[in-house]
């Protein structure tokens, strides 16, 4: 009976996928959980390393589930539902490989997640950042990604619009360069067939340079291409406005996509790294500026002459204020890629505060905000179980990130001034276990920050369950007054 | 869909006429702000291109007109700063310890160059300003010493460790294990009664301590002194006083007698240059309990 309904109705929304779509937001949803929940723990084993209880829940096996589960679990899981769901609208299309092909990216992709974390606490790991999972792990990704490629290429390809939407472009650089990526950083050979242990093609600085080529851009192409891509939807859809500018989408986009891939080396100022290599990281890093505003721009201008809404939308609070995130990181990471600030920040807690306002700031609220957006819609809801809950998540959720990030900036910047200190006669003047002892506070308000975000999380879920179950909780929906269009009164101006 | 340019209402900006799931998109030229600060990051980055090592040729790279290099700004920088401290570091390089402890100046300067290199190197093990830390880690403040405090013990200590195999001077005692088939237990514990006694700990049962004096006698007084006063140049601590390396409870005493545990210090000589060592030994020479 649906698919005889479906058939007929190539444009409405019985014949999109959403089946997986909605998984995929339950998958969301359920990693994000759990990488909060990781992250503040080992925020805490950080001020009080006595919470390092046994030896898979140490500090050093739980820190990948963290930021795997908050980057691949969260993160990926919540591109790859708005990736599906916003290519099918935005072509008129239902998705390559239908139903099927997505639910084979899902599974595979949780199951991705499951092998990479189970690896983790079992100390399976590359040792390399943001690629920790081993060469089996990384195989099986592989299959999934080229999949994931096809059903989203196949999508845009049997599209009924003339064009491709901008949010579509940022989604295919994400998925491509992230192929890209996952492959040559990937590299390895193992040990045995039978075994989990692989080494590295490369070795060296050569082999630190392909690391960090990665995962500068996995930053730039996973954590913030396919979150622009995310963007590009949901603000113009949530604020009921066109975007900003079509110009600006094209020239900030090939402006991005072409200097993110070589500011990579500016996580290896200082080191065996050739200098050449490091005045490009530095340099492309800098002209990546303009490029990042561009994106910025686009998504909060989008609000002109809707500005108002903010007042009484908090999903598109979420949305407004993550690109104002984004345009904050955007501008500290090029300031932090200079070499004499690079000098005082490398390697101190600062980075951390910079990746956390990136992470918390623009991609969690991006993804909170499309997500509040797709509940109600997927599960064919009226409206949003609670807005006021909303609006506490977005509060509970603003401190935390405040707490965190300034916590983290004062942390660094104190532990960097406090390794170069020396005395008159020319001795260091603190030792790194005193710097430890100087950041403790700090960490404990990091860990209270971290709290907050994830109470802001659970708000969520539960709001969401409700929604999910078509429950309303009564309260005064605000309303905003329709403004009364500014007519020429009759005193002062002239007649027609 | 046919492209249809509207003009929007609020802003009354035309649209580029297409649209997707209902999102338009307005034609607005790229801000001019943008567009500049743009073209100057590219502009100076060429700048920076021009001065800095930058574009990898063959075999070689453009070196930048200014000829920087971050090796060469390093060896110059750690040659300045070894070139200010170099009166000094000469000075203690041709001193010995005693000469160093007589001058006012190299003194002062050797304490504040072993303060940091303590901090960095040892306060992990031997707490902060050489307070110690319990199960093993002897306090350094005091003028309780194992292997001898005077500025030449502590010297030799330092360089050769204390029970560090890979080197062929260090300093090596070793207690039996006494519990192992050479006492009985109960003579484990008469013997932990009598040691107790000795450090003036009141209260334990007299027949045990009479009994343990004679195990004592015969199994400890050769290394640790007829009276518990110690030997240092074996390294047999003095056990006459209240300081305890490995707990002074009874049944912390009775498990050193019976299995002792044996600490190890690792040798600096080859990880520490010399100058480093001797005023690490002036630091700790000075904390409080030098000979």
């Amino acid at each position: 009976m649906a698919e005889s309904l479906a058939a007929g109705r190539v444009d409405t929304s019985e014949s999109y996928v959403e089946h997986t779509v909605r998984l995929l937001v339950i998958a969301t949803m359920f990693w994000g959980v759990i990488g909060f929940l990781i992250g503040v723990i080992i925020a805490f084993q950080l001020a009080f390393p006595v919470l390092n209880f046994a030896e898979w829940a140490t500090f050093g096996r739980l820190r990948p589930v963290h930021t795997s589960g908050v980057i691949f679990g969260f993160g990926g899981n919540a591109l790859i539902a708005t990736s599906f769901y916003v290519v099918q609208r935005t072509c008129r299309a239902r998705l390559f490989m239908g139903e099927e092909g997505a639910f084979f990216v899902f599974l595979g992709y949780q199951l991705f997640l499951v092998m990479a974390a189970w690896g983790y606490i079992n100390g399976i790991s590359q040792g390399r950042e943001y690629a920790e999972p081993e060469w089996y792990v990384d195989l099986w990704l592989t299959i999934v990604w080229v999949v994931y490629l096809l059903v989203f290429l196949g999508t845009l390809m049997k599209r009924k619009e003339p064009h491709i939407y901008v949010a579509n472009w940022f989604y295919l650089a994400f998925i491509v360069t992230v192929a890209m990526l996952h492959i040559v950083n990937n590299l390895a050979v193992p040990v045995s067939f039978l075994g989990t242990k692989s080494y590295s093609l490369f070795s060296g600085v050569q082999d630190a340079l392909t690391q960090w080529w990665y995962g500068h851009n996995a930053v730039g192409f996973f954590l913030t291409a396919g979150f622009l891509g995310i963007m590009y939807y949901f603000i113009p859809k949530q604020a009921e406005r066109p975007v900003y500018s079509y110009r600006l989408s094209i020239i900030h986009f090939w402006a991005l996509i072409f200097l993110y891939i070589w500011a990579g080396p500016h996580h290896l100022h200082y080191t065996a790294l050739p200098d050449w290599a490091q005045t490009l990281g530095m340099t492309f890093s800098i002209m990546l500026w303009m490029p990042s505003w561009g994106g910025m721009i686009n998504g909060i201008m989008t609000l002109s002459g809707a500005w108002d809404k903010l007042r009484v939308d908090p999903v598109l609070r979420f949305l407004v204020v993550s690109v104002a995130f984004y345009g904050m990181s955007t501008f500290e990471g090029p300031v932090m890629s200079i070499k004499p600030v690079n000098a005082l920040s490398h390697y101190t807690d600062w980075t951390i505060g910079h990746v956390h306002s990136g992470a918390l700031g623009w991609v969690a609220f991006i993804s909170f905000g499309a997500v509040y957006f797709l509940v109600p819609k997927l599960w064919g809801a009226r409206r949003l179980y609670s807005l006021k809950l909303v609006s506490y998540h977005f509060w509970i959720s603003t401190i935390g990130i405040v707490l965190y990030i300034t916590a983290m900036w004062i942390s660094g910047v104190m532990q960097g001034l406090m390794w170069r200190s020396y005395d008159q006669l020319g001795f260091l003047q603190y030792s790194f276990v005193e710097t430890v002892e100087a950041m403790h506070p700090f960490y404990v308000i990091r860990a209270l920050g971290g709290v907050l975000f994830l109470l802001g999380s659970l708000i969520m879920v539960y709001n969401l369950v409700r929604t999910a179950r078509h429950e309303t909780r009564a309260e005064k929906i605000p309303v905003l007054r329709t403004r009364v269009p500014a007519r020429p009164s009759t005193a002062g101006q002239p007649a027609e | 869909m046919p492209t249809k340019i509207e003009k929007d209402s609020v802003t009354g900006t035309e649209t580029t006429g297409h649209e997707w799931d209902g999102i338009k998109e307005l034609n607005n030229p790229l801000p001019k702000w943008w567009l500049y600060t743009f073209y100057a990051t590219i502009v100076w980055s060429i700048i920076y291109f021009v001065l800095y090592p930058s574009v990898p040729l063959v075999t070689t790279y453009m070196r930048g007109a200014l000829d920087w290099s971050s090796r060469v700004e390093l060896t110059e920088k750690m040659t300045e700063a070894a070139g200010r401290q170099a009166v000094f570091l000469h000075g203690i390089r041709d001193s010995s310890l005693e000469e160093i402890l007589a001058d006012p100046q190299l003194l002062s300067f050797a304490r504040t160059g072993g303060a940091a290199a303590f901090a960095t190197n040892c306060a992990s093990c031997h707490g902060a300003g050489g307070a110690g830390l319990s199960g093993g880690y002897p306090v350094l403040a005091d003028d309780d010493w194992l292997w001898g405090g005077a500025a030449e013990d502590i010297y030799a200590t330092l360089l050769h460790g204390i029970r560090w195999d890979e080197s062929e001077d260090t300093r090596f005692s070793e207690m039996p294990a006494f519990g192992d088939g050479i006492l009985e237990r109960e003579q484990v514990a008469q013997v932990a009664d009598y040691v107790l006694s000795l450090s003036g700990v009141e209260g334990g049962d007299p027949d045990s301590i009479t009994a343990g004096e004679t195990v004592y006698v015969e199994n400890c007084a050769a290394c640790h002194g007829d009276s518990g006063e110690g030997i240092m140049e074996g390294g047999a601590p003095r056990l006459n006083d209240q300081i305890w390396l490995y707990g002074g409870e009874r049944d912390q005493v009775i498990a050193q007698i019976g299995r002792p545990k044996h600490g190890v210090m690792p040798a600096w000589l080859g990880r520490l240059d010399d100058n480093t060592i001797k005023m690490l030994t002036v630091y700790v020479h000075s904390l409080g309990g030098g000979q």
